[in-house]
């Protein structure tokens, strides 16, 4: 591990919050498996709503549409992912930088545009 | 720094273990839960090695946005998974010996003289310090000007992502009533409503067009 | 700290142009609607005609651009050349079938251009990196074309299966182009080139890690090109595709992947040539047998293109085994008969139409002879030459590789290619006697359309009359063998 001990730094606050969080969600995890008296029987851990058992699987079956949003969700939080070392190192990059970003959201607004015309952002 | 090792350690097991788990576990949103969990620690592993930027990708892109899409890909399919593992005990003495191979010849290549790895110091665009230009700048200072050309590549390949996404799922449902701002701006009272002078007595009459 | 590059856009021009050129044609689709699916087909050709020019018009010299990212040279003109009439001839074959079979949307021949814009980058790539993203923005493409016709189950399975394989390969191109990084600590090929000449830095350890990288990416690229082993989609997925879809794949992105393969083999990873020549002969002689023998029990007339042209991959490949400027020709000119050869079958598989349904069974042939004689004769002219008979155009492909393994003193590999070609012969022997001497099946429609007899037209004037006038195809593919060889 030779890694540059300075960053590691910024992040111990991360890491301490990690770690408490983790504690805190043992303990309460942990302390109402060991704590809590558990007497289970039959009864108990029947189904008890109305009496039934469920008829069908929990998971209903989801619309395609749901899909089609997400996956532009994603394709254009890949561009925000871009867009992070540009906003950083745009001092350093000149207008070079700058337009060659400015090309790049153009061809994702061609992009955005047939998206808006085909209807695709529309839920119906 | 000890702290460092201990915590490389843990998010390293946790990793493991959750990919372990992702393939093992009997409902399939749990797989994808732990495919979170591994994730994240991946990004954590990240970290460590001071790749920042990559370790936030991580976390927007693929914990934010891919796992979702794996949970609604999980729930679109109608898949009885406990049938699709039946077979999984049937399979395993073949895996299991395939990757056996596969984990001997990994060592015997390793262990043939390849052992002294000392990677080359003159790589194409060597990361500099963190300490004083941060993972994320060092990257910004040669995407988009450098690696231009990749760049506006990139861009055509989320371009035609978008096309295929669209092209392959999208459809126009009919008979459905869409909101179109324009035309109902554009309605004139004149063609849509009707006076009619009802007289006493008669009642009014209807008729659809 | 960040330096500008000579960026020398004027280097990809084609390639900017097709790219600006598919912007546009998608947004006045999306404007006018999928009844503009006919006049968009005809500007993205009109596109790639003007692409050619370009390309064409450009100077010879070998040329690097956006800092050694992308080059082109004598050898990517004449590839790209063969890719963009590939690419704008199976447009317009398929302006017929788009129209009847209810595939008329306007992103057809948008994707079509989005994927000529890849294959382009590829064939120009000069950097790991760009030779992948080339290669996905390619791939992407073709697999939303493949599954192009979304209702038909065919198509979506031929979609998906081609996709995750391609993911696949995709993968372990991904992890031999890291393996190459890691070694080499380039990604440039010339300056992997020079790394792998001074043995790696990496000491001991660097030819061995090299060389793993390298296997990975013949592993994917192989995949592409569909080569046996690594073949198995390639039925499916021509089956499965609509027809001017697996037109397109038969002629184009196939070129392209074997130009890449020549450029990645021959440029940085020249110095290992007695690594993967060994490669090379293995999956050249498996996909030749394969190609041989599988075809011959096939009904369906797609899946018997596809084992055909795995076979025909096998061919080419004999000449990149020989590992020598000729050898190289060799492939080149089979690249560019097969094109043909694969263009003109491909348009008599387009017309085979029985009451206004697409037929594709082989025995839907019968007896074609004496109901339309002429794509008859010009479908038993292809068949020949992909057989391999003299004095027709396949022929000379199959010379020109024997020759170049011959004078490499592969002469293992040279008697297998003429064996399997004998056998290969057979099944192809067969569609012909089929059509001539077999009982009438019920006729196919006709007529065949205009642009499918002026494409079968050409194609087949080029594939009989090769041999008379074979020298600009000769001295081009020279030339830009010869500019892989510096």
């Amino acid at each position: 591990m030779t890694a540059p001990s300075s960053l590691l730094l910024e992040y111990l606050p991360i890491l301490i919050f990690l770690g408490i969080a983790v504690a805190v969600a043992g303990l309460a995890v942990g302390g109402s498996i060991f704590v809590a008296p558990q007497k289970p029987d039959p009864k108990k851990n029947a189904a008890f709503e109305c009496g039934f058992d469920a008829f069908e699987d929990s998971r209903g079956r989801f619309d395609v549409r749901f899909y089609l949003v997400a996956i532009l969700f994603i394709i254009f939080d890949l561009e925000v992912a871009y867009l992070f070392p540009w906003a950083i190192s745009f001092s350093g990059i000149g207008l070079y930088g700058f337009w060659s970003m400015m090309v790049f959201l153009g061809i994702l607004t061609i992009g955005f545009v047939y998206e808006w015309k085909k209807g695709a952002l529309e839920w119906e | 720094m000890i702290i460092e090792t201990i915590v490389f350690y843990v998010f390293a097991v946790v990793t493991v273990a959750a990919g372990v788990m992702v393939v093992v576990s009997r409902n399939p949103v749990h797989s994808v839960l732990f495919l979170i969990l591994a994730f994240f620690s991946s990004a954590g592993l990240f970290v460590l090695m001071g790749a920042e930027f990559l370790a936030m990708v991580l976390i927007i892109v693929y914990v934010g946005a891919v796992a979702v899409l794996f949970l609604f890909v999980v729930m679109m399919l109608d898949i009885n998974f406990s049938e699709l593992r039946a077979g999984f005990f049937q399979y395993l003495p073949v895996g299991g010996v395939v990757g056996v191979i596969l984990l001997a010849e990994l060592i015997l290549v390793f262990a043939s003289g390849a052992a002294d790895i000392t990677l080359p110091k003159t790589v194409a665009s060597p990361t500099p310090p963190a300490d004083v230009v941060s993972n994320t700048e060092a990257l910004g200072n040669i995407l988009y000007t450098r690696y231009a050309y990749l760049f506006q590549a990139a861009g055509l390949v989320l371009l035609v992502a978008m096309i295929g996404a669209i092209v392959l799922t999208h459809r126009r449902r009919v008979g459905v009533r869409r909101q179109r701002i324009a035309d109902q701006v554009a309605r004139d009272p004149k063609d849509v409503i009707e006076l009619k002078d009802v007289k006493p007595g008669e009642g009014a009459s209807w008729k659809s067009d | 700290m960040t330096e500008l590059a000579n960026p020398n856009y004027l280097a990809a021009l084609p390639e900017m142009f097709l790219a600006a050129a598919a912007a546009v044609l998608l947004m006045i689709g999306v404007f006018v609607g999928n009844r503009s699916t006919t006049a968009l087909t005809l500007l993205s050709a009109l596109a790639m005609a003007a692409a050619f020019i370009m390309v064409l018009v450009a100077p010879d010299e070998r040329a690097t651009a956006f800092g050694g990212l992308f080059v082109t040279d004598t050898f990517s003109t004449f590839m790209k050349c063969l890719v963009l009439i590939g690419a704008s001839v199976t447009l317009i074959m398929g302006l017929g079938y788009v129209k009847r079979e209810g595939m008329a949307r306007f992103e057809f021949p948008v994707l079509i251009l989005f994927a000529s814009v890849g294959m382009l980058m590829m064939i120009s790539a000069n950097d790991l990196i760009a030779l992948y993203i080339g290669l996905e923005l390619q791939s992407l493409s073709l697999y939303i074309l493949a599954a192009f016709r979304r209702d038909a189950v065919r198509s979506s399975e031929a979609g998906l299966k081609y996709f995750v394989l391609g993911a696949l390969s995709s993968g372990f191109l991904l992890y031999g182009c890291s393996m190459v990084y890691g070694f080499t600590g380039a990604t440039n090929f010339e300056a992997i080139a020079a790394a792998v000449a001074s043995g790696g830095e990496a000491g001991a350890a660097g030819p061995i890690g090299i060389l793993i990288g390298l296997v990975f990416i013949a592993v994917a690229l192989a995949f592409k090109i569909s080569a046996v082993p690594f073949h198995m989609w390639t039925p499916d997925v021509y089956e499965g595709a609509p027809t001017p879809v697996t037109a397109f794949f038969a002629a184009a992105p196939k070129i392209a992947a074997m130009a890449l393969l020549l450029r990645v083999f021959l440029g940085p990873f020249q110095e290992l040539v007695e690594q993967w020549e060994q490669i090379i002969l293995f999956v050249s002689i498996a996909s030749m047998a394969l190609g041989a023998l599988a075809a011959i029990g096939q009904t369906n007339i797609k899946r018997l293109m596809a084992y055909s042209s795995i076979g025909h991959v096998g061919y080419a490949l004999v000449g990149l085994a020989a590992g020598t400027p000729e050898g190289v020709r060799g492939v080149i000119i089979y690249l560019t008969i097969y094109m043909v050869m694969s263009l003109g079958a491909f348009s008599c598989i387009l017309a085979m139409r029985q009451k206004g349904q697409m037929v594709e069974q082989i025995s839907d042939l019968a007896g074609l002879s004496k109901t339309n004689p002429l794509m008859a004769f010009s479908f038993a002219v292809f068949m020949f030459s992909m057989a391999g008979i003299p004095p027709l155009a396949g022929f000379f492909g199959k010379l020109y590789v024997f020759l170049a393994a011959i004078d490499a003193g592969l002469y293992g590999l040279a008697i297998v290619g003429v064996l399997t070609s004998v056998v290969g012969a057979f099944y192809y022997i067969r569609i012909v006697k089929l059509m001539y001497f077999d009982e009438p099946a019920a006729p196919l429609d006709r007529p065949i359309g205009v642009e499918l007899s002026v494409v079968l037209a050409g194609t087949g004037i080029v594939t009989v009359l090769f041999f008379a006038y074979p020298t600009p195809v000769l001295i081009g593919a020279q030339a830009a063998a010869a500019s892989l060889f510096p």
